[in-house]
């Protein structure tokens, strides 16, 4: 019993790193530009397909694949954040919800008609490759997708408080109004960070799609946890996210060894609830009086 | 009597302490000035009295009740009305409808009942029309101009018949003529009964309105007394001019 | 201006009138089946705009309450001895109660969040649902679904029309509860909450109070609405009773409409249900359903964020009072523009 807890927590902690990744941009998200956007995890399945059709085609490991989709999903973001997004000017939060649900279901319908909604999995050649520890096994394919999400958020950290332009997204988080009387163009701010939570979520695609086998409608399941993550991190706030994705994920697959796997689902959104009536703002959040 | 006392009141903001052990009175009936400058804590005493705020330490009691935690709907219920920097209305209702939403008593009855509805709207056209802004009843918030908006905010906080009225910076970018308008009112309202405390740049709106005047500096009282001797005491006058 | 209000009342009646005749002017299950699905959503949309609409707190699991209702009334109906027929209709405001019971739980806990939060809590907490209504087998049956009794003397093409009434008397009762509160202290409350909620806890609105009643009222009705549909229906399932696309549906009638105003979500629903059902009948499982339907989505927010009645009431009003003004008025106008500008 206990190997098997403390396979669940390793596992947790896995896979957590990817939640965290896809966590982090959707905060990022918020945190700019006060939007929840429903789309992510449509816009993760996406990032998955792409590596997919490279995968299919080139016969390429997954990882490589990001070389292209993420400079393409970046791109992609800036786009649709220029096109869909910044037109709203009145009730952005809430129409945002709609506008990004909408566009969730648009790559939905596209990636169903292009790739069929058979299920599909991202392969590595050494898929199977496994070490011992503590007594069980570990996949490669997880250890290596866990690398590449700590060097993704690690980069990501890095950009936010040792670059200008991370600068600039921080104050944008902290007070648009302020960041924009000291020059900040914070048009351009949110459409390059709605791209950068573009391409962390191209990552967490090649991540999740190693991981999972996943289809088109593969997105409700993953944008409600994504949302109970960020909820329970505290909206805006990166590092809540990754503390949050890491419990939660740890927390639930311990559940499933212990409690069952059908509750493990139930647990996940009760670890939220629980939180929420202690601590209403989330683990990193701030108690916000908007204005005063 | 004094209608509000805050005794060694404290809150800080991580390292910064906003308000430091500040003691105040303010008698009832007076109209008393809050002054001091920039950043000395006024707007965070006045979210801290009604409720915007939870502070760290001390004492607010109103009418010899403390009223520190209560929430801000409770403590408009209570008696105390409260005005803000930038005047803030409801852009999507008319005036009117901004007059109608103060609730005093959140009884199930005194919202359902369709008889007081009537009273209040009377009394709320009394109110728009001592302000003299009773032509835009119909108009919506948001239309109106920021003068209109800071007379429509100070009536509708007069709706429910508050004791204590806190103004935040009522003078705050109003051209002259308007500016002696607010006095004015304030000053009628002041006859009816009605305390106010309030924060205020313009030093000679504070001269010629209030009767009693407390200086703070960063969120420490500093000074307290008739506007006279507040003008001519060397601490105020260093807390203002001063490195 | 009694021009206006007559004509409107004339077609308030119009409408009435043609909504009580309609299983009897066009009594083909085909015809009644879209009027019950189109009046569901009537009233759904009517529901969800008290909570949203009002208070600006955007709930997109309400489709949890739809769900739940439906599920009541089955295990209502499945334990106690009541005949099918018109009986059950009658324990649809038990199931309303219900609803607004677990309504009192969810909104205590999703309400203690700013309104960008609540929309979280508020799919997390459908989601829960939707998983305890998978997993708790002995009581809901699961994934295999839960069956409802159903009338087996209503004829064919009798059958729905039972139903179509059920759902317009709650569609007239959710308008009529919607139209009330609009009118009330209460309502102008909301709506100040809406605007500026701070303000509104500085002059005295208990916010928390005012926002959980409108909650659990249009949870009350969504749940009866859901109730009436799981009858309908004879036979639920968690994944297509606890629905998230049921809970954007309602959402986008009520944007398309007019958030906020009565009659925009009557419209929304009257407008978009039957184009719904159309589209699933023609293109079926289709992918390309998804997109035509994002893309329909997409339009309508981007190019008439504030819904069609508002944006509508606006050029109305705009070309009222330039009529009023008149030709000749904004031809002086303009010369003295003129006048004026030059030296």
């Amino acid at each position: 019993m206990m190997a098997l807890v403390l396979e669940a927590v390793v596992l947790g902690v896995l896979i957590g790193g990817v939640y965290a990744l896809m966590a982090s941009g959707l905060t990022l998200i918020f945190g700019v530009m006060r939007i929840i956007n429903v789309g992510h995890g449509a816009l993760v399945i996406l990032g998955a397909y792409l590596s997919f059709a490279l995968f299919r085609s080139l016969h390429i490991d997954p990882f490589l694949t990001l070389v292209v989709t993420v400079p393409a999903m970046f791109a992609l973001g800036v786009l649709i954040q220029f096109i869909f997004i910044r037109p709203l000017r009145t009730d952005r939060e809430a129409l945002s919800v709609l506008v990004t649900y909408a566009l969730a279901l648009g790559i939905e319908g596209v990636l169903g008609y292009v790739f069929t909604t058979n299920y599909v999995e991202l392969r590595a050649w050494y898929e199977t490759a496994s070490f011992p520890i503590f007594g069980f096994y570990v996949t490669w394919v997880y250890v290596f997708g866990f690398v590449l999400c700590l060097a993704v958020l690690g980069a990501l950290f890095l950009m936010l408080y040792r670059t200008a332009f991370g600068g600039a997204v921080r104050a944008t988080m902290l007070n648009r109004t302020a960041a924009q009387l000291i020059g900040v163009d914070v048009d351009r701010v949110s459409a390059l960070a709605f791209g950068v939570g573009m391409a962390t979520a191209a990552a967490g695609g090649v991540v999740f799609g190693l991981t999972n086998a996943f289809n088109p409608g593969s997105h409700y399941d993953l944008i409600s946890r994504l949302l109970t993550i960020i909820v329970l991190g505290g909206l805006g706030s990166l590092r809540g996210a990754v503390i949050a994705a890491l419990i939660m994920l740890i927390t639930t697959e311990v559940a499933a060894v212990l409690i069952s796997p059908v509750w493990a689902s139930f647990v996940f959104f009760a670890i939220l609830v629980a939180v929420l009536i202690v601590r209403p703002q989330g683990l990193y959040g701030v108690r916000v009086r908007e204005r005063i | 009597m004094s209608l509000l006392e805050i005794s060694e009141l404290s809150k800080r903001f991580g390292g910064v302490v906003a308000v430091d052990r500040c003691s105040l009175a303010v008698p009832a009936g007076s109209i008393t000035g809050l002054i001091g400058p920039n950043g000395s804590g006024k707007t965070t005493v006045f979210n801290l009295v009604t409720g915007f705020l939870p502070r760290d330490s001390g004492q607010i009691r109103f009418k010899s009740h403390s009223i520190a935690g209560l929430g801000p709907d409770r403590v408009y219920g209570l008696g105390i009305g409260r005005t803000f920097q930038l005047a803030r209305i409801f852009p999507r209702l008319t005036a009117l409808e901004n007059m109608l939403v103060p609730v005093r008593r959140a009884g199930f009855r005194a919202l359902l009942s369709r008889g007081q509805w009537g009273h209040e709207k009377e009394h709320a056209m009394e109110m728009l029309d001592f302000m003299d802004i009773s032509q835009v009843a119909g108009t919506l918030g948001g239309a109106l101009s920021y003068g209109q908006r800071k007379l429509l905010e100070l009536a509708a906080v007069m709706m429910a018949r508050p004791e204590l009225v806190l103004l935040d910076e009522p003078a705050g970018g109003v051209n002259p003529v308007l500016l002696e308008r607010i006095a004015e009112h304030i000053r009628q309202l002041n006859r009816q009964g009605v305390t106010f405390l309030l924060v205020e740049h313009n030093m000679s709106f504070v001269m010629n309105l209030c009767h009693d005047v407390v200086v703070l500096q960063q969120g420490k009282v500093i000074a307290t007394g008739k506007p006279r001797e507040i003008r001519e005491n060397p601490a105020v006058l260093d807390a203002y001019l001063g490195t | 201006m009694s021009r206006t209000v007559a004509l409107k009342a004339l077609g308030l009646v119009a409408l009435a009138v043609l909504a009580l005749l309609l299983p009897i002017i066009a009594p083909d299950p085909a015809t009644t089946n879209v009027a019950v699905f189109t009046m569901m959503y009537v009233g759904l949309a009517t529901a969800w705009n008290i909570m949203g609409g009002y208070t600006g707190y955007i709930s997109l699991g309400h489709a949890a309450f739809f769900g739940f209702g439906a599920y009541s009334l089955g295990l209502l109906l499945n334990h106690l001895p009541i005949a099918p027929g018109y009986g059950p209709f009658f324990l649809v405001p038990v199931a309303g109660l219900l609803a607004a019971l677990l309504a009192v739980g969810i909104g205590w806990v999703a309400l203690r969040t700013r309104a960008a939060t609540f929309v979280i809590v508020t799919i997390a907490f459908m989601f829960m649902l939707q998983l305890l209504a998978e997993n708790l087998v002995k009581l809901t049956g699961g994934g295999a679904g839960l069956s409802l009794p159903y009338p087996r003397d209503w004829g064919g093409d009798f059958f729905n029309t039972p139903y179509y009434y059920a759902m317009l008397a709650l569609a007239v009762l959710a308008l009529v509860v919607s139209w009330w509160i609009r009118r009330s202290k209460f309502g102008l409350g909301l709506l100040a909450i809406r605007d500026d909620e701070d303000k509104a806890l500085a002059v005295g609105v208990p916010t928390r109070s005012f926002k959980l009643t409108a909650f659990v009222i249009s949870a009350a009705l969504v749940g009866m609405i859901g109730a009436v549909y799981g009858y309908y229906v004879t036979f639920i399932y968690p994944q297509f009773v606890i629905d998230p696309l049921i809970g954007i549906s309602m959402v986008l009638m009520v944007f398309l409409g007019g958030l906020g105003t009565l009659s925009g979500p009557v419209l929304g629903a009257l407008l978009l249900e039957p184009a719904q059902l159309q589209f699933a009948y023609h293109f079926g499982a289709s992918r390309l359903y998804l997109v035509l339907y994002s893309a329909v989505f997409l339009v309508v927010i981007l190019l008439m964020p504030r819904g069609i009645i508002p944006s509508v009431a606006d050029l109305w009003h705009r070309w009222r009072r330039r009529r009023a003004a008149g030709p000749t008025a904004s031809a002086r106008g303009a010369r003295k523009a003129v006048k004026a500008a030059s030296p």
